[in-house]
């Protein structure tokens, strides 16, 4: 049990932004956390403030008056952090790159580190994102 | 002593969207409130313009994860209007039923978050537990989750196959017991009785007002439903009582939708054992010229789309209006007034939905600035009624 062993010795704390998605990704974060899937016996927490967190989630197609925020949240954020993008708005953008009021992909604005498309992504893929996003916790902190 | 504001947002843990609410507070109470959106808008009326009929549903099904059927189900009304088809039978029961499971999980998950809310974890993980019954349903006929991808033009992508409907009709049987733990466990609770009563008080004047919809509407005493109203799909074949309470608080919205979500069982079993058999999906040839209007119920309210063709295989006009927009605007006389404490449980009393509400946004052509703000906006709509006023 690769996934126990890694969760159990560091704990991930992460961090929910979404910079203007349809929930749907929103709902399948949450529901990580509830009764069926319930990530916390890992200790995956949600973290109510970007300068706890580990990983930051994000979901949605970066809309324009999100960008100059995220930016600003980014830099809060602790090192080493390691950035998913939930979805595939955030990983390509969906039809949303043809909008007028997004900048996707989110790749453009901050680093990303983990990209999972889906849309929405279920919840086993999002629990198999954040694991790959501890492996690149621990690179980060050797090359730190 | 001097007001003193707030800031709630735009990213912060009580809601998973992006809003920002300014609340002006005289110590601990609550004297004004600014709502600012707009984190979330993504000009999904102008790409539907870029789609041809069949990719728009695909697209207004993206507005909102929760809705993610009341926006298709106004979508297909409108388009169905415009091309003068009717769906067959078959599948306006399908519809019905994809519809009204959706009610159910969209319920359940703004109660497990107004649980969250006050602060009682144990509704939000009941809530969310028994959610995954509906989805698992969901997953079985659709496929998917969420976003389904389930209506077209004209029809249904998939059909409910006969050996499924015996094993949802035993879920729901299932999904009803723990409904029923759930109305005793949450309405017999003395401390929510303490929480909810006399908080948020929203009048019927102020609903016919704000012209709010939807629970929020009905919670305050004002009988209004599009499945009542102005039956579309299946709904004037099944037999469904309208619920509707008298005092506005936030814990006659938690009644309306709690007892909502029995009488979306009672569709949901009726459509089941009433569906005929037949085909479930007619082409859609061409498209005239012309204008078409869609309504339906979504969880929140009333979701209403417009359309404008041309004649060609892409809308000249697509316009959306959707529920929140008008319920979230009812806060400022809802959390006005209360504690602090109060106000957040208020705000999300009426289940707003950001990514619904969203669609307009003015920007400067030649210095690409925004132009208009929230405040502007409303500057504007108050000033066109008023030139309305005084030419009629």
């Amino acid at each position: 049990m690769s996934f126990l062993k890694k969760a159990l010795t560091k704990s991930p704390w992460v961090f929910h932004l979404s910079t203007g998605s349809c929930n749907n990704c929103d709902i399948e974060i949450i529901d990580c956390l509830t009764p069926r899937f319930d990530v916390e016996r890992f200790g995956v927490m949600l973290v109510g403030s970007i300068r706890h967190a580990d990983i930051i989630l994000i979901t949605g197609s970066m809309n324009k008056k999100s960008v100059k925020r995220v930016k600003v949240l980014y830099e809060q954020a602790p090192r080493p952090c390691a950035v998913v993008a939930c979805g595939t708005c955030s990983c390509g953008g969906h039809f949303f790159r043809d909008s007028y009021n997004t900048d996707t992909p989110v790749s453009k604005t901050i680093p990303v580190d983990v990209y999972i498309p889906g849309c929405p992504p279920k919840p086993e893929a999002l629990i198999a994102g954040i694991v790959k996003a501890l492996g690149k916790l621990d690179e980060k902190r050797k090359n730190r | 002593m001097s007001k003193k504001i707030i800031p709630v947002g735009p990213y912060h843990p009580l809601q998973e969207e992006p809003e920002f609410f300014q609340l002006h507070v005289d110590g601990e109470r609550v004297v004004d409130i600014d709502i600012i959106i707009g984190y979330n808008h993504r000009g999904i009326e102008k790409l539907c313009e870029m789609r041809t009929f069949d990719q728009v549903v695909f697209v207004v099904e993206r507005i909102c994860g929760i809705c993610s059927i009341s926006h298709p189900s106004a979508s297909v009304n409108c388009i169905e209007d415009c091309a003068r088809v009717t769906a067959p039978l078959r599948a306006q029961y399908i519809r019905m039923i994809i519809a009204e499971l959706e009610r159910i999980h969209s319920h359940m998950l703004w109660l497990g978050l107004a649980g969250h809310f006050i602060g009682y974890n144990t509704v939000f993980m009941w809530a969310w537990k028994y959610r995954e019954i509906v989805l698992d349903i969901f997953e079985r006929i659709t496929g998917n989750r969420q976003s389904y991808a389930m209506f077209k033009p004209g029809g249904i992508r998939r059909d409910i196959k006969k050996e499924e409907v015996p094993k949802i009709i035993n879920e729901l049987g299932e999904l009803e017991r723990s409904l029923e733990m759930f109305r005793g466990a949450v309405l017999d609770d003395p401390v929510l009785h303490a929480r909810l009563k006399g908080v948020g008080i929203l009048t019927r004047e102020d609903v016919i007002t704000f012209s709010a919809v939807g629970p929020t509407a009905r919670a305050s005493g004002v009988a209004i439903d599009v499945r009542k109203d102005d039956p579309y799909f299946a709904y004037d074949k099944v037999d469904f009582d309208m619920i509707v309470t008298e005092n506005g608080d936030v814990f006659d919205k938690v009644i309306v939708r709690v007892l909502e979500m029995f009488e979306s069982v009672r569709i949901i079993k009726q459509g089941l054992t009433g569906m005929p058999d037949g085909p479930y999906d007619t082409p859609l040839k061409d498209m005239p010229p012309g204008e078409g209007v869609g309504r339906a119920e979504a969880p929140r309210g009333e979701v209403y789309h417009y359309l404008r063709s041309d004649g060609s295989n892409t809308p000249a006009r697509y316009k959306v209006r959707a529920p929140s927009f008008m319920n979230v605007a009812t806060n400022a006389v809802s959390a006005v007034g209360q504690s602090i404490a109060d106000a957040t449980l208020t705000l999300a009393a009426v289940d707003p939905c950001y990514c619904c509400t969203e669609r307009m946004q003015a920007v400067d052509y030649k210095t690409r600035k925004k132009v208009y703000n929230w405040s502007d906006l409303v500057r504007l709509s108050q000033e066109k009624t008023q030139q309305l006023k005084k030419k009629f």
